[in-house]
């Protein structure tokens, strides 16, 4: 059949400049360029992720958005029509990557902060103490309450931010171990994922929350044993109520043996847990890994979906010592576009939604909340903090850092970074070392600009910000969205 | 309603009449006694019906503080000063803000005896003021020139944005003291606190000099509190104390000060202690250590450009 | 910028409260004459047992509302108005009335809570329900006295000087983010607690969302009142000494946590952890009176002023040193309280100056000249 679907981009090259030294092909992960004498782009496979671009010394390259023309048909957008042109031709559901690519406002960015003039000073937080220390887990409510002996010790934060769950598998070994190294540099956590625990990982494991997921994939007493703690993975805000399918070729001999399935076959995780069908189920598999684990705490990530705060308030009654609440706009390393685009809510209302009900029913010590999906800035960080999180995950942010250019092509296993590939010519592409540098310097900086914020506001530790929602002010929202968020309108 | 009550009765009768509280500080020229080198002393009521002072003898002057509000008092120093008194005692000061505030005259000398308000010797600009007592919060307020002398200990903030002169405390000091001090070309500030002080000592300093010698202190435990120097670009710190590098901002460096050093304080401080009448071998006994800043720019790797 | 002063006496001596407004006046300019007040621990002697509640009443109709919500659920021993005085400065007075109840016997027993649970209730219920009522003070043998005007003035309608109490706070308003109302003026009290602040709780968004869930509702637009609640909830309820509120309060910096010993350590990161929510944030100093003394303490940066002098069995604390000589003109030591330690005074006991060395510097001119406090709790003892 033909292929309707006409390229998205146009790879221009300026001959002029060229050295015609080739680095753009060896670099290209989507075998765009193929070379006779000078190279010579397919448009068709450029997924605009400018590894070509970044690594040509003449900067002769240019990647550009296709001039062709579609006729205007604003019902229709060009977007629509090749979903329908792919489906016709293929039968396939559409399936892509990272965060939903639809236009949607964010709440983050109708959110405004305050800060402190004359009536209270704001705080220099480079020359006077400024805390951001975080503990995760569950705390007793009066003082002089010895913690109940099944209850886990609490988790250390040097700042409330954690690296979101990447599996391995889904990520690439050398991203595992920057994301490990950076965590224990940073004092802060890294999330395995569901694909197991590579034992490149295991001196690092201080730092490692490890997770249990439907598949249950290198889930052993000794993994268990290994984390400083454990997450149970029932949803992910992209996919909220879908499984995972890892495909046979990411499942290299490394990821075979961390998930302890056979090398080349299908890595499936089924939609539910199936040891889980109800809440008391959820109850009975958080104490069966506290009592396998030595009582580590035990968190539970879910998507967020319409009945959250219900939903979370069950997961904390059930026993968790997180609630780790991914939003609509969460990444992914494949997911269907329609559940991606379409299912669940933005984590901004589920987060305020959550934090009220378990305040309203007075077991907001009982648990942490942890909020992802996406999180983009320090700004979107104190926001989220402001409307009651005790911390946020960071996974696009993350990849980003490492040098992720979102081009939403994960699922094809060829990440010319490096990052979401099982290929040993583009793995090696990641320096863990270097990686890991860049994401100290990420969270170094946000922790920085977290502690300017704090500072114009006039407190001196993180815990003054959680959960202050007095301290937001919203621009634009409808009176019930403001409502929701328990967020004034500015100018009130 | 209760009982039987009648509600129609107010708090208070309406046929009183309203009546004055009393005055914290009384609006009223203080009374001021103005004697001169060889004449007798002469009492007067207010400060301008003073004028006839000659030349040659600068008289002095003593003024009755008790509970005047700020304003009376500073007035009636204006009124001396103008009138050529160049040594003005102020007895009975309780709290009273602003005094000496903004004074330019190099020759005045200002003893105040109690305890001075806010902000005592604001922008001065000259003159000496001498306390008999100790000093509330912000002594020496962003200072340009003149002595401010301090016979107790003082509150927080002393000599913020301080650009020249002297403050010498003989006791304690609070918080923040030292905050933004800065020099600017022959304009070099210095404090010198007798006993101890608490956290942020030299924070932001920028320039000038402070000595800490903690030979006249009440308190126990350390002389310095925690984050000294934080933010610190400029100037130096002389403390007559072991410093630990935990207790300081990470923008300055630690050493024992050398005897060149030493040999540039022992006036001031020999100085500082003939004030006080305190024993100078003693303050000069022992490990003086420098604290100051490791950069001019210790946030030049901050920032990045957008 | 406001001021305030705390006097307690610790051998239970009651004291005239003219003194307090003279010492108050002093601190006039920190003050702009919207807001004042005073309150007494020991003032009631004759009630030892009687809720004494304060109202303000903008309204008739709140008066009666109120009158019949107190005569349904209370027994009634008196109800008077109190007294004031006409003075210059003081305008639009609202009504003012006291009364002395206990909760009605049988009701209180259906309730099945405690009879001071029964008069939070009250409270909470009088000040969001009944509109232009407001309840200043509940407690025993104690009263609030506060409304719009400078101390002096505030003192000398209510005639504080005709009350004798053996804990005295005084405060002296100049409001910022709040309303000038009767109801808004400081001290803040529920049950035997009354307090004032100086500064602003930068805090205030999540502690009033804490408080909430306990039941405590915030009605009177400003910072302050959440921390009335917050020590009545950690102490009355919670079982907290007044060190360990001051800690939870005003807990140590992390950095210092992190020096201590084991048990100080794990104790303190516990409090840390518990009252995260409840923890005060920004520029304060903050004088709680009660039925057995005072607490006073200040932010963990001291942003705020406070110093403090002892005169035989007299302590008295205060945003300036004049006030504390015009109450204490002789004072055995005077020093500023360290950042986050707090000074606390119990009626009964030997109050203890925080200093080791008390000897005065030599050629000193004025007695007591500031010294600071250095360590008034040991680390651990807020195990204890």
């Amino acid at each position: 059949m033909i292929d309707y679907i006409q390229p998205e981009f146009h790879v221009d090259i300026d001959y002029d400049k060229c050295h015609k030294c080739g680095r753009c092909q060896g670099q290209c992960g989507w075998g765009v360029y193929s070379f006779v004498g000078r190279p010579l782009p397919d448009d068709a496979k450029c997924r605009a992720c400018h590894r070509c671009v970044t690594f040509c010394p003449a900067h002769c390259i240019t990647i550009k958005r296709s001039d062709l023309a579609y006729r205007e048909n604003p019902n229709w957008p060009v977007a629509a029509r090749k979903a329908v042109w792919r489906q016709g031709a293929s039968g396939g559901v559409l399936l892509s990557s990272m965060g939903s690519d639809r236009p949607r406002t964010s709440l983050f960015d109708a959110l405004a902060l305050d800060a402190c003039q004359v009536t209270n000073p704001s705080i220099d937080p480079l020359r006077e103490p400024m805390e951001t220390r975080t503990t995760l887990g569950k705390r007793p409510q009066v003082f002089g309450d010895e913690p109940p002996k099944e209850w886990a010790g609490r988790m250390t934060l040097a700042t409330p931010i954690l690296f979101a769950p990447m599996s391995f598998g889904s990520v690439s070994l050398n991203v595992h171990k920057a994301l490990a190294l950076a965590a224990r540099e940073l004092g802060i956590y890294m999330n395995t994922g569901e694909g197991g625990l590579h034992p490149d990982l295991y001196p690092l494991a201080d730092n490692v929350i490890v997770q249990v997921a439907s598949g249950r994939f290198g889930v052993t007493p000794e993994y268990l044993g290994r984390g400083a703690a454990i997450e149970i993975k029932v949803g992910q805000g992209a996919k909220p109520g879908i499984g995972g399918h890892l495909p046979g070729e990411k499942i290299n001999a490394e990821v075979s043996t961390t998930r302890m399935i056979p090398q080349g076959t299908d890595a499936i995780s089924p939609a539910p847990h199936h040891d889980i069908y109800s809440i008391e189920d959820l109850r009975q598999l958080i104490y069966s890994l506290k009592e396998a684990s030595g009582y580590k705490p035990v968190g539970v990530k879910i998507a967020a979906v319409h009945n959250v705060g219900a939903i979370a308030s069950g997961v904390v009654r059930a026993g968790a010592d997180y609630v780790y609440l991914d939003g609509m706009n969460g990444g992914t390393g494949a997911a269907p576009a329609v559940i991606r685009d379409h299912v669940g809510i933005p984590v901004e209302l589920a987060l305020a939604v959550v934090d009220q009900r378990l305040r309203d029913e007075n077991i907001r010590n009982q648990a942490s909340i942890i909020v992802a999906g996406s999180i983009r800035s320090s700004a979107d960080l104190a926001k989220a903090l402001a409307l009651g999180a005790d911390a946020v995950a960071l996974g696009s942010a993350a990849l980003l850092a490492l040098g992720c250019h979102l081009c939403q092509g994960c699922h094809t296993g060829s990440c010319s970074w490096g990052l979401t590939t099982q290929k040993p010519e583009l793995t090696r592409r990641l320096d863990p070392e270097e990686g890991a540098q860049r994401l100290v310097n990420l969270v170094g900086a946000w922790t920085h600009e977290l502690q300017e914020i704090l500072g114009a506001l006039g407190v001196n530790a993180v815990e003054s910000l959680r959960g202050s929602r007095d301290r937001l002010r919203a621009i634009g929202l409808d009176a019930q969205t403001c409502d929701i968020l328990g967020v004034a309108p500015a100018g009130r | 309603m209760i009982g039987n009550l009648s509600h129609d009765k107010m708090n208070m009768a309406e046929a009183d009449p309203a009546t004055r509280p009393i005055e914290g500080y009384v609006h009223r020229a203080p009374t001021v006694t103005v004697s001169r080198r060889d004449t007798t002393a002469a009492t007067i009521t207010t400060a301008a019906s003073s004028a006839t002072a000659t030349p040659a003898a600068p008289p002095a002057a003593i003024v009755d503080a008790d509970h005047i509000y700020y304003r009376e008092l500073n007035a009636a120093i204006a009124g001396l000063v103008a009138d050529g008194v160049r040594d003005i005692t102020l007895r009975r000061v309780n709290g009273q803000r602003y005094l000496g505030n903004g004074l330019t005259s190099p020759d005045l000398r200002l003893r105040i005896e109690g305890v001075p308000g806010q902000d005592l010797g604001m922008f001065l600009g000259g003159a000496a003021i001498e306390v008999y007592g100790n000093a509330q919060d912000g002594v020496g307020n962003t200072m340009e020139a003149g002595h401010i002398h301090v016979h107790g200990s003082a509150g927080d903030v002393v000599g913020y944005g301080m650009r020249g002169g002297e403050v010498f405390i003989r006791g304690d000091v609070g918080y923040r003291v030292g905050i933004h001090m800065k020099q600017y070309q022959s304009r070099v500030p210095t404090i010198i606190i007798g006993g101890k002080a608490r956290d942020f000592f030299g924070e932001y300093m920028a320039g000038g000099r402070m000595i800490l010698l903690d030979v006249a202190s009440q308190l126990s435990g350390d002389a310095l509190g925690m984050y000294v120097g934080t933010g610190m670009h400029g100037g130096e710190i002389y403390a007559r104390c072991p410093v630990n590098p935990a207790q300081c901002g990470r923008e300055v460096g630690l050493t024992p000060a050398t005897d060149d050093q030493m040999a540039e304080l022992t006036p001031l401080i020999s100085r500082f202690c003939t004030v006080f009448g305190l024993d100078a071998d003693r303050a000069l006994a022992g490990q003086f250590t420098r604290i100051a800043p490791v950069s001019s720019r210790p946030y030049g790797n901050l920032y990045v450009n957008l | 910028m406001c001021g305030l002063i705390g006097f307690s006496d610790t051998a239970g001596t009651r004291h005239s409260g003219e003194a307090v407004v003279r010492a108050m006046a002093l601190q006039h300019d920190r003050g702009n004459g919207l807001g004042a007040g005073y309150a007494g621990h020991g003032i009631y002697p004759e009630f030892p047992d009687h809720y004494a509640f304060h109202l303000i009443y903008e309204t008739r109709e709140a008066l009666e509302a109120t009158e019949a919500f107190i005569d349904h659920y209370y027994d009634l021993e008196r109800a008077e108005a109190l007294p004031t005085r006409r003075t210059t400065g003081i305008t639009d007075a609202p009504l003012l009335w006291r009364y002395f109840a206990k909760p009605e016997s049988k009701k209180l027993r259906d309730s099945g809570i405690s009879d001071d649970d029964y008069v939070v209730n009250a409270v909470m219920h009088i000040n969001t329900s009944i509109e232009g009522a407001t309840v200043a003070s509940s407690g025993k043998n104690m009263g609030v006295f506060k409304g719009v005007g400078f101390p002096e003035e505030i003192g000398h309608f209510y005639r504080i000087e005709d009350y004798e109490a053996h804990t005295w706070i005084a405060h002296n308003r100049f409001p910022t983010n709040s309303l000038a109302w009767w109801g808004g003026a400081h001290p803040f009290s529920l049950l035997n607690y009354s307090l004032v602040h100086n500064g602003e709780i930068s805090s205030y968004g999540i502690n009033k969302r804490y408080i909430r869930q306990f039941g405590y509702i915030c009605t009177m637009f400003t910072d302050t009142e959440v921390a009335a609640y917050l020590f009545d909830l950690l102490i009355r309820r919670h079982g907290l000494t007044a060190e360990q509120a001051c800690k939870a309060l005003a807990p140590p910096l992390w950095s210092q946590i992190d020096r201590m010993d084991d048990k100080a350590r794990h104790d303190y990161t516990l409090l840390r952890e518990i009252y995260a929510s409840a923890m005060l944030n920004g520029p304060f100093a903050i004088v709680l009176g009660t039925d057995e003394g005072m607490v006073a303490f200040n932010d963990r940066v001291k942003l705020r002023p406070l110093v403090a002098a002892v005169e035989g069995t007299q302590v008295a604390v205060a945003s300036e040193e004049s006030s504390l000589r015009e109450l204490l003109p002789a004072p055995d030591f005077l020093w500023a309280p360290k950042a986050g330690e707090p000074v606390i005074v119990r009626r009964g006991q030997a109050f203890q100056p925080p200093v080791v060395s008390t000897s005065k510097p030599a050629g000193s001119p004025v007695g007591g000249a500031v010294a600071s406090m250095d360590v008034l709790t040991s680390e651990s003892e807020v195990s204890a």
